[in-house]
């Protein structure tokens, strides 16, 4: 049994001196020019503003969380309809549970206020009917 | 493994078609059981539909009292114990045996119900108007039920992982939900950071069992059949330590406690309550299921190393305790070297030790969320009560509120006829008969050590003049139901505890 992890190590020796023999080989055939333009950051062509190295906006943070409820939705929904005929109606109706699940997800994050770029200080309302 | 492949595409679909078509009568009978596998998951299932409830009427107006969010989650609490009961004795594995919902799991399933109940009724009013989440706390502590039950009742290590994350993703959010206040949240992020790292190690030791054995499931990992060999019992063994210590930190024992002080100080009082006893239990029932999956040598070299750990944590726990201005602190050192208790029970390895480590873990629900409780009960707008010197003085202002405070303490101490003295009896006696006399002998100096810091509180509150801090004013009753019932559970099994052993024992014979 240890002997199959045998493959794994050749693996982890060979990933290691692969990486480090490149980076040994080009560090020793390259040459050196760096100019302000040459080492400033690409981006896209445009200017670079600024440093890189800034705090980011809380809210980026929360965008990511929303954009999982769908990447995580889409990823089951793919194979499921990839499959749907030959698994009928209970995985129909399985499916239609897990999104109402994820819709509610979305239902909360819309009604306390966070698609809002700007979201309100306070939400006062803290629901759907007045 | 062959099986588990077949699941994998079954549930990816990534053969596509071809694969269904060949294998349609496999994935018909599949779908035929499906209703059966449903109803070994419908406890899991009645806490899910209460918790969304929760959220949706949160979600459909501020104005939808508390009541009504309450009332649900008891609702799908006790609809949780009618499944749970529905299914005792049955002894149903469901998919694939993913899951099974034997007694073991199904008595598990009774503690962190009741733990969940208690500490949900606790938070109704938590410190007045501040605390605003009352619909989310309800659905989060919900879903960390689930988590729970799912580890208890795992049958593939995965399925425990996946429990573990449940209750653990939920418990991180617990413990920050008090938004405003920063201790909260400090004791959200290092319980976040913290554990994250022990579920790292439970997943290497996982991988480590997984490579010992050429299996994940727990009813098979030793069988013919399976990749297991002897001269793999190292890294079996190996492997079953870092799943000890991934669960360790659940349980808060002696290396692995670091963020529960912190984590119990920061956190809201319903919140610690229901993390100190729902977690710790949730952790022990996985590491016994663990446990009763391995052979008889990897399991008397855990042994060896709990018996280590038991000495440590008990002593680290009490020593650590006295120390304590705070009394929530207290309790989380307190809960330390209560871990350390029942590790004595793990140790002994026979019928009473480990059916009493389940008794302990009931009656320190009780105990535990009491004594959590009446700092919640205390806290008002403000400020949470929780200095030794708040309590001055509460035996006259408040007498019913610091007799139930001394009675926790009192069980908590280990003092007849609460159930923390039978719970310790039991656990003790059943290390006596494995031959653990040391083991023993130091665990009763543990608990008098203990007596000092527990008994500390009772003569604040009565025998300490106050000095004039202003009570907040009474809670609703629903919080005194809770307290009243942890009380009634606390005396209960102190008083009839013969039945339950009896229980108990029954259903660990099966197990073991």
């Amino acid at each position: 049994m240890l002997y199959n992890f045998a493959t794994i190590l050749v693996f982890l020796v060979f990933g290691c001196l692969f990486v480090g023999v490149n980076l040994l080989l080009s560090r020793l055939l390259q040459t050196r020019n760096p100019f302000p333009m040459k080492v400033s950051t690409y981006e896209c062509g445009e200017l670079p503003e600024g440093d890189s190295w800034i705090q980011f906006n809380i809210r980026f943070y929360v965008i990511a969380l929303i954009f999982l409820i769908f990447e995580v939705e889409i990823v089951f929904l793919f194979p499921w309809a990839v499959v749907f005929k030959h698994l009928g109606t209970f995985a129909f109706v399985e499916m239609m549970i897990f999104i109402a699940i994820l819709l509610v997800g979305l239902a909360y994050v819309w009604v306390k206020g966070d698609l809002e770029w700007d979201k309100p200080k306070q939400v006062p309302a803290q629901g759907l009917l007045p | 493994m062959n099986r588990i492949s077949d699941r994998y595409w079954q549930i990816t679909g990534c053969r596509s078609s071809e694969y269904f078509t060949k294998n349609q009568a496999y994935s018909m009978n599949q779908a035929g059981n499906i209703g059966a596998d449903l109803f070994v998951i419908s406890p899991e299932i009645a806490l899910a539909s209460a918790g969304f409830v929760a959220v949706i009427l949160g979600l459909l107006s501020s104005r939808v009292s508390r009541h009504v969010v309450l009332a649900v989650a008891l609702a799908g609490l006790a609809s949780c114990l009618m499944f749970a009961w529905q299914l005792w004795d049955s002894n149903t594995a469901a998919f694939g045996s993913m899951i099974k919902s034997d007694n073991f799991a199904l008595a598990f399933l009774v503690i962190f119900v009741v733990g969940a109940a208690l500490s949900i009724m606790l938070a109704f009013n938590h410190r007045e108007e501040s605390y605003l989440l009352y619909p989310e706390f309800v659905a989060i502590a919900l879903f960390a039920t689930i988590g729970m039950i799912l580890m208890a009742a795992s049958s593939n290590l995965l399925v425990l992982f996946l429990g573990l994350e449940t209750l653990s993703i939920s418990l991180y959010v617990l413990a920050g939900i008090n938004r405003t206040d920063e201790h909260s949240l400090e004791s959200a992020f290092k319980y976040f950071l913290l554990g994250a790292f022990a579920s790292a190690f439970l997943l290497y030791g996982i991988a480590l069992i997984f490579g010992a054995t050429g299996s994940l499931d727990l009813g098979a990992l030793l069988k013919s059949g399976t990749g297991f060999r002897t001269e793999n019992a190292p890294l079996l063994f190996i492997g079953s330590l870092l799943v000890v210590v991934g669960l360790g930190f659940k349980v808060a024992m002696f290396p692995f406690h670091m963020w529960a002080p912190d984590v119990y100080q920061g956190a809201p009082a319903p919140i610690a309550a229901f993390m100190s006893t729902g977690s710790k239990a949730a952790g022990f029932a996985a590491m016994l299921r663990v446990m009763f999956a391995l052979t008889d040598a990897a399991t008397s070299q855990l042994l060896q190393v709990f018996w280590v750990l038991a000495v440590l944590t008990m002593f680290f726990g009490n020593i650590t305790a006295i120390a304590q201005k705070n009394v929530k602190r207290m309790l989380a050192y307190s809960s330390i070297a209560h871990a350390g208790y029942i590790l004595v029970g793990i140790v002994a390895w026979n019928q009473v030790g480990l059916s009493s480590v389940l008794f302990y873990l009931l009656s320190y629900t009780f105990m535990n969320i009491g004594a959590f409780g009446i700092i919640a009960y205390l806290g008002s707008k403000d400020k949470e009560f929780c200095d030794f010197s708040d309590f001055k003085g509460l035996g006259h202002e408040r007498p019913w509120l610091a007799i139930a405070m001394a009675l926790f303490m009192f069980s908590l101490a280990g003092l007849p006829p609460t159930s923390g003295f039978l719970g310790k009896f039991y656990l003790f006696s059943a290390a006596v008969k494995a031959g653990h006399i040391p083991l023993v002998i130091i665990g009763v100096i543990n608990s008098m050590i203990s007596l000092y810091y527990y008994l500390g509180v009772v003569v604040v509150m009565f025998m300490k003049e106050s000095d004039g801090t202003s009570r907040p004013k009474l809670k609703a009753p629903v919080v005194a139901v809770s307290l009243a019932a942890a009380a009634i559970g606390v005396l209960g099994i102190g008083f009839f505890p013969s039945r339950l052993m009896a229980t108990l024992e029954t259903l660990i014979s099966h197990v073991l």
